[in-house]
């Protein structure tokens, strides 16, 4: 890793499907710096997965230059600069929590006595000690996600790429997933750029928030989070915790108007949950 | 857990899960049982002719008078059967990996595949029949490898391609090449698929080779003692011929039952409850 290199750094990056025609990201500019923790917010179609799947070198963009710790997306990708979660846990059913952990160490060629030492480590960040013989199947949502992030983290990437990884968990469950992440975040020292469709969750997580407009995908604003770290159940009862909400919303909605007229919130919620 | 029938066994422990497995058979061996029963009672109450239907207990006389002769034909046609079945299935599973890896020519011949599904294949007998020689093994090999070959490839190639997208890309961004996701993700999520097709495969494997011999076959074989013994109103040693066959046809469906349970140990449908 070259320092002084942003974590991620997007000039002009546009992206149109072929497929009907949709320019999913327009002009995008965006850096992210080493160790923060940043959060990609906006409506469904706002192209916000689209984005972190360019930078994580799934997706060619049609224009523009993706960079990731200094090098290209492609370069870093074939590096294993980066770990990705994805909604769904993506775990192989074949193997055991053990084995799903150790997956990304076989392919990188770590010797099983590494991988083995190395996996207990992730099992214990997880809290998952106890369940390394377990199939994916016989896990809750939340463990096989933690499971996940584990495996995401196993070969200490700089730079963690999330994408709605806390979606389809119930909201207890979330929170909890929540303040465990921020304690991996500080703990591992690594970079995090997080896809949400959780005003709430984006300001209680980040350092910046990026808000985006739909179709074309546009960054409409960025909020600072300035919220004191490290962060706990309480941040969430802070008056600045709301005011960032505020912030965020105003954002949300500002963006949302950039192609549609005035309108309260409610459709905006109902796009939302089309993804 | 509930308790069932008088055979209580502590649960997990090998016992238990025998027991349980013995509870959970009694109401098919009791439905086998009773129709074996009906089957002879009938047969004896209505004096049915012989040639009609002969009683279970002449089937199973004949069984054993004739075990040596019926022995070596079984052995025999499930030669021809299990040579066909591993013909067949590899070049499907084969074609298979072929056709995922080279997606455009998969397309182009997919539909064909799925027509020849379709087909009554069995049909082509006599001809393979000629083509390998009648009164050889691998004429009969020859017909069950066509009939096991489709729905294999068609099968496999499902399972290799309907792995789900984001299990490919996760694989993309740990570095991963075509060959290792095809090893570590594409294979191992086409196995369901496999076994199911196999499992298909051994009846069409034994369908093939007995029907193929009632074309034209050496005297040895199980298809022909079952031909030519109703042709000569010999109805209780076609009955046993055929007995021979379909125990040989579960014999074979349950072994590669069996390989895909210890196989697939980790598949949620394994799970014991």
């Amino acid at each position: 890793m070259t320092t002084d290199a942003a974590a991620v750094s997007i000039t002009d990056l546009s992206k149109r499907f072929v497929r009907g025609d949709v320019l999913a990201l327009d002009r995008i500019d965006l850096d992210v710096q080493p160790g923060e923790f940043v959060s990609l917010i906006g409506p469904s179609g706002c192209g916000k997965s689209t984005l972190l799947r360019i930078i994580g070198d799934l997706i060619r963009p049609s224009e523009g230059a993706v960079l990731v710790n200094g090098k290209s997306a492609h370069q870093a990708r074939l590096d294993r600069d980066y770990g990705i979660v994805f909604q769904d846990a993506v775990l192989y059913d074949w193997r055991t929590v053990v084995k799903n952990i150790a997956l990304p160490l076989e392919l990188a060629g770590w010797d099983r006595k590494r991988r083995d030492t190395r996996v207990r480590e992730m099992l214990e960040l997880v809290e998952l000690t106890g369940f390394e013989k377990h199939h994916p199947w016989q896990l809750s949502g939340g463990m096989q996600q933690r499971v996940s992030i584990a495996r995401a983290l196993s070969f200490s990437p700089p730079l963690l790429l999330m994408d709605e990884p806390f979606g389809a968990l119930d909201e207890m469950t979330r929170e909890r997933m929540n303040n465990e992440l921020l304690r991996i975040w500080q703990e591992t020292l690594s970079t995090v750029v997080f896809v949400t469709h959780s005003i709430a969750e984006s300001v209680f997580l980040s350092t910046r928030v990026v808000v985006m407009s739909a179709r074309p995908g546009r960054i409409a604003g960025i909020a600072e989070i300035d919220l004191p770290q490290p962060r706990s159940p309480e941040t969430r009862e802070d008056a600045r915790f709301a005011d960032h909400i505020t912030q965020v919303r105003r954002l949300l909605r500002k963006g949302h108007a950039l192609d549609a007229p005035e309108e309260d919130e409610t459709p905006l919620y109902v796009a939302e949950e089309g993804l | 857990m509930s308790v069932q029938g008088v055979v209580v066994v502590p649960r997990g422990t090998l016992g238990a899960r025998v027991g349980r497995g013995v509870v959970d058979w009694i109401p098919a061996a009791a439905v086998l049982v009773l129709g074996i029963l009906a089957w002879e009672g009938l047969v004896r109450g209505l004096d049915i002719q012989r040639f009609l239907l002969p009683a279970p207990s002449a089937i199973l006389d004949t069984l054993w008078e004739r075990r040596e002769e019926l022995q070596a034909a079984g052995i025999y046609t499930f030669t021809e059967a299990l040579g066909g079945f591993v013909i067949g299935c590899t070049l499907a599973v084969l074609a298979a990996i072929v056709l995922a890896r080279f997606r455009s020519f998969g397309r182009a011949l997919m539909p064909f595949a799925i027509a020849a599904n379709a087909v009554p294949i069995i049909a082509f007998a006599p001809i393979t029949n000629q083509w390998f020689g009648p009164l050889e093994k691998t004429s009969k090999m020859a017909i069950a490898a066509i009939l096991v070959f489709f729905p294999v490839l068609v099968n496999t190639l499902r399972g290799l391609t309907s792995v789900r997208p984001q299990s490919i890309e996760l694989m993309r961004s740990y570095a991963a090449g075509e060959i290792e996701i095809f090893r570590r993700v594409r294979i191992p999520s086409s196995l369901p698929y496999l076994f199911s097709a196999l499992k298909v495969a051994t009846v069409l494997a034994m369908i093939g080779a007995v029907v193929g011999e009632y074309f034209l076959s050496s005297q040895e074989a199980l298809g022909f003692q079952i031909r030519n013994s109703a042709a000569l109103f010999q109805f209780e040693l076609a009955w046993a011929a055929i007995v021979v066959a379909s125990v040989l046809g579960i014999l074979f469906y349950s072994s590669v039952a069996l390989v895909e349970r210890l196989t697939m140990s980790w598949h949620p449908s394994s799970r014991a409850d």
